[in-house]
């Protein structure tokens, strides 16, 4: 048997699922600390959007965004070009595909936190960039964690909106998931067990990992 | 030192006008009952709060006017939180070097070791927050504070979170802050018997309306303020420990040329000492009295006095400057005559040193 291609779609699904989580970080930081500490009155309107891909089947995703970007969109009319069937194409689909999970626990960890401790603070000279890496950060620390892993995990396993926007070009956009829907599809059973087993694994690994720093953590606090 | 605010807010049921210009030394307290508007003219005053239209001054610095408002953390302002809200992420010590790492060297007044030993939790240091008691908690967010060198301390019941015990604890740490550092201090409180321990003078706060604010004798004594008619009335008196050894297990102690028995434990001789007397514990005779079990009989003048209820009058004496208060019967009032002006002799029954 040859493990080439599968090989290529277990290492392209990590680094899809590295930069996506990365960007969702990023990204996902500034919005979950406005809508933690927003008193716009309209917020929900924003965390409707974001919660989205929750409910959406990720088909229907996958559709407007294959509409989107592809090469009729109007991403590709303005001269971006077509980024669907392209790993970027499945970087942004990723991204949105996985929002929730990354700005929900943050959200709550800053929400949880409170105001109470940046009032403090700044009341003992900190400036607000300071407050921010130096209390607020450090304190949402268990919800980055949840966050970046709920985000890394949502990602290697999603299966419909891939499909949609980036087809299964080996190499290019074929992911895990996929693979092993060709191999059952095929009925090669023994490379369909290989990957899940490999993918079950590699889950149960970074959920370990995450919950024992997490207690960790804890144990450092008392 | 001068610190004038002056703004007025109106937010749904809530109102709360201030126009004051306060001599910042010594402590401070902004008294009234819950929800007068207490915690909302401190946070003003520390920038925490926006109130738009403010104007708020400490010494010739503009904090806030109409064209500029200066934020928190450029104020130089300590502030004690109700919770002692330190830092979970960071140690005992981390939490205190904190507010010390963002004070400029020109700028350090107060050092860490001095605020450490101030608040005595030099053994608390490697701890974590989770792990201490409520009352060490507040220790550390009160030295914290201090480590920061602020020019104006603010703090909002910082005991009004611990259960008896440990404010019993805590209090002897404010009072020694206030003798050793020249620190300004704005107290917000509703207990009376932490603002007789440790205020100099008083804002009294009602509705969102300040009453009257000025040294806390006179606060406690005037009889158009509310503070002189609630059942617990009483004066304080500033007194200095004059003999150099108790007898019977007292001692004397002066004020205003008058020496006053007090039952306290040896206290160094030139100890101030801050007396404290009830209004009910105050009666008054027209001449001295021989045979008695009262060891405080002193000359008085009627200053002013007002009936309370049908039955009990509320009368203002003075001994020598200090202001006292005898709440007795109308009654007696007619039959003695009292009036303004009038020369008796106060029967103190019991005095509370505060030392």
């Amino acid at each position: 048997m040859d493990f080439s291609a599968d090989i290529t779609a277990f290492f392209l699904t990590l680094k899809l699922a590295l930069i996506a989580t990365l960007i969702l970080l990023l990204i996902g930081t500034p919005i979950a600390w406005w809508l933690a500490h927003t008193r716009w009155r309209y917020r929900f309107v924003v965390e409707a959007m974001i919660a989205l891909p929750l409910v959406l089947p990720p088909t229907v995703l996958g559709f407007y965004l294959l509409l989107l970007l592809g090469a009729s969109g109007p991403l590709a009319m303005l001269g971006g070009g077509t980024l669907a069937f392209t790993f970027t194409g499945l970087v942004i689909g990723s991204v949105i595909y996985s929002m929730p999970f990354v700005i929900q626990p943050l959200q709550d960890a800053f929400q949880a936190a409170g105001n109470r401790p940046l009032e403090v603070a700044a009341t003992l000279g900190a400036s607000p960039l300071d407050r921010f890496l130096t209390v607020a950060l450090p304190l949402a620390r268990p919800g980055f964690i949840t966050a970046a892993v709920l985000g890394f995990a949502h990602t290697i396993g999603e299966f419909g909106v891939v499909l949609m926007i980036g087809g299964n070009i080996p190499g290019r956009t074929q992911v895990l998931s996929i693979a092993i829907y060709d191999h059952v599809e095929s009925l090669d059973y023994a490379s369909a067990h290989l990957l899940s087993g490999a993918l079950v694994i590699l889950s149960f690994v970074l959920l370990v990992t995450v919950y024992a720093s997490n207690r960790r953590f804890r144990v450092l606090k008392l | 030192m001068t610190l004038s605010v002056r703004f007025s807010i109106d937010r749904n049921a809530f109102r709360l006008a201030v126009d004051l210009a306060l001599p910042t030394t010594g402590i401070t307290a902004i008294f009234g009952p819950s929800g007068s508007g207490k915690t909302t003219l401190l946070r003003a005053i520390a920038g925490l709060e926006r109130i738009p239209d403010a104007s708020i001054r400490f010494d010739d610095a503009i904090w806030q006017d109409s064209t500029q408002f200066v934020p928190v953390h450029e104020r130089r302002i300590g502030y004690v939180f109700q919770e002692p809200s330190l830092f979970a992420h960071l140690s005992v010590a981390q939490n205190i070097a904190y507010g010390l790492q963002r004070t400029s060297t020109a700028e350090r007044r107060i050092a860490l070791e001095q605020a450490i030993d101030l608040l005595g939790i030099h053994h608390l240091l490697p701890r974590f927050s989770a792990t201490l008691s409520g009352g060490e908690q507040q220790r550390v967010a009160i030295a914290r504070t201090l480590a920061a060198s602020p020019r104006l301390l603010l703090m909002d019941e910082p005991l009004s979170s611990l259960d008896q015990k440990r404010k019993l604890e805590i209090l002897p740490y404010l009072e020694s802050l206030h003798r050793e550092l020249a620190l300004p201090v704005l107290y917000v409180s509703h207990a009376t018997d932490e603002v007789a321990r440790l205020a100099d003078s008083l804002v009294i706060l009602r509705n969102g309306e300040i009453l009257g604010h000025g040294p806390i004798q006179q606060m406690l004594t005037r009889l158009d303020l509310p503070l002189s008619h609630r059942s617990d009335a009483e004066t304080l008196l500033n007194a200095t420990v004059s003999t150099a050894k108790s007898q019977f297990g007292m001692m004397q102690v002066s004020t205003e040329g008058h020496d006053f028995w007090v039952t306290a434990e040896n206290l160094a001789p030139g100890t101030d000492v801050r007396l404290r007397i009830s209004a009910l514990d105050v009666s008054l005779t027209l001449v001295h009295q021989g045979g008695t079990s009262i060891q405080n009989i002193f000359p008085v003048t009627v200053s002013e006095l007002i009936a309370e209820t049908e039955a009990q009058v509320m009368v203002k004496i003075l001994l020598g400057d200090s202001p006292l208060l005898a709440r007795v019967t109308r009654k007696s009032v007619e039959e003695l005559g009292i009036t303004p002006g009038k020369n008796l002799f106060a029967q103190i029954k019991g005095v509370a040193v505060l030392a």
